[in-house]
């Protein structure tokens, strides 16, 4: 994985011609974390998308290493895990056979990965039978298959359990010390010691 | 790309009841017919191969609105467009996952709605190869559609008259060949222009798909 830069030059987004948020700048290092905060509907999701490239901006500029990030969305899509409000999980599918998937798309290992967030009791269980916080853990084993350099996560730890909160503190750790970069909407304390705070 | 074809089937055979609806409508559709036009023989035999290619295609379009719509309403969309595949291979790969959970048992029912229409046995393996093709060219319009209407209000009224229009060419070759069996006359030229509108369909529609799955 390159160590790399991600920055943000004065984005803009309006949704339902309403501006969401304006001049959004900010620069992060490999390693570097940003925690998004603000009120409820302050566009916290709607920034994340955007970083994914999911969302067009309105106005401003994404730079990965100093080059246009989005000029190839499908390559930036590639270097990013985006963890939404949805879990993204298909409720005929076993545990195993949901992250399985993801592990095809991006590579990684499945059972170290359901592993990393105690998970390994209820692999074959489908995912339709897991509670809501046990199918949290599930979408959070998608950042634990295969190393990348940005994790945009959105409410990460809503449902989690205290335990789990603590688990997802070495998969962080772990991540921005080889270079990662994380960036992560809450509203509950996170797991992730100097990181920067931008206020939407 | 094979990921997500293999999911697609895998999801296919956990929910085998949406196959087997789109199969029972169309040997339902297939079956209205003798009580409409009365049963007299001829009459239907005459009918048959517009009847099967008319029940087989608003068949297959029964799932297409959930094509899109389920993976966009629990997120999988989101991560499938940052899996670093290119949109249009997610369109592809869809398309082909509604040909094979939905095209394939079609043409396998195809005798049994064959049949009940009265066509001669002589013309039912034609009528399967018809409809195998008039199947997969729905099945791209079809992602094509589907793509274009997510999210729409009424998608699902939407898709069927954008995709329907789309696939009168494939209706009426298909038919024709089907009539040209039935009738001990050649059909393959039929067949081959089917393939060809398949063979044209196949790379432009996901092409299509791709960019508006993206919001280009």
């Amino acid at each position: 994985m390159e160590a790399a830069l991600f920055t943000a030059q004065d984005l803009a987004c309006w949704r339902a011609e309403r501006l969401v948020f304006a001049e959004i700048s900010f620069t992060l290092a490999p390693g570097e974390a940003l925690l998004l905060t603000g009120a409820n509907g302050a566009g916290k999701s709607s920034l994340l998308r955007v970083l994914a490239g999911l969302l067009p901006a309105a106005e401003g500029k994404l730079l990965w290493n100093n080059e246009d990030a989005l000029a190839d969305r499908v390559t930036h899509g590639a270097r990013l895990r985006y963890l939404g409000h949805q879990d993204a999980l298909k409720p005929a599918l076993s545990a195993a056979e949901n992250l399985g998937f993801y592990a095809r798309l991006h590579g990684g290992d499945v059972p170290a990965a359901l592993e990393a967030l105690d998970l390994l009791p209820l692999a074959d269980l489908p995912a339709r039978v897991l509670s809501s916080g046990q199918k949290r853990r599930l979408a959070l084993a998608r950042l634990a298959l295969a190393p990348c350099g940005l994790w945009l996560l959105d409410e990460p730890t809503v449902g989690l359990d205290t335990a789990s909160v603590a688990r997802l503190g070495p998969l962080l750790a772990a991540h921005r010390a080889r270079g990662g970069m994380v960036i992560a909407a809450t509203h509950l304390p996170l797991p992730l010691p100097d990181a920067r705070e931008l206020r939407l | 790309m094979r990921a997500l074809v293999g999911r697609e089937l895998r999801l296919a055979l956990r929910h085998p009841a949406d196959t087997l609806s789109a199969v029972l409508f169309f040997v339902l559709v297939a079956a209205l017919f003798p009580f409409g036009v009365g049963p007299s023989p001829e009459l239907l035999a005459r009918l048959a191969p517009g009847a099967l290619l008319a029940s087989a295609l608003l068949a297959a379009l029964l799932p297409l609105d959930r094509l899109f719509g389920a993976e966009a309403e629990d997120g999988s969309l989101d991560q499938l467009l940052l899996s670093g595949l290119h949109p249009a291979a997610i369109a592809a790969a869809k398309a082909l996952g509604h040909w094979c959970t939905t095209g394939i048992p079609l043409v396998l029912a195809t005798p049994v709605a064959a049949a009940l229409l009265n066509l001669p046995i002589e013309a039912w393996g034609v009528a399967m190869l018809s409809l195998g093709l008039a199947s997969a060219i729905l099945s791209v319009f079809g992602a094509a559609g589907a793509a274009l209407t997510l999210g729409a209000r009424r998608g699902g009224v939407l898709l069927p008259l954008l995709v329907l229009p789309l696939a009168i060419p494939a209706v009426i070759f298909g038919a024709a060949a089907i009539e040209a069996a039935a009738s001990g006359l050649e059909a393959r030229p039929y067949l081959l222009l089917e393939a060809a509108i398949l063979a044209l369909a196949a790379p432009m529609a996901p092409l299509a798909a791709g960019a508006a799955l993206r919001g280009d």
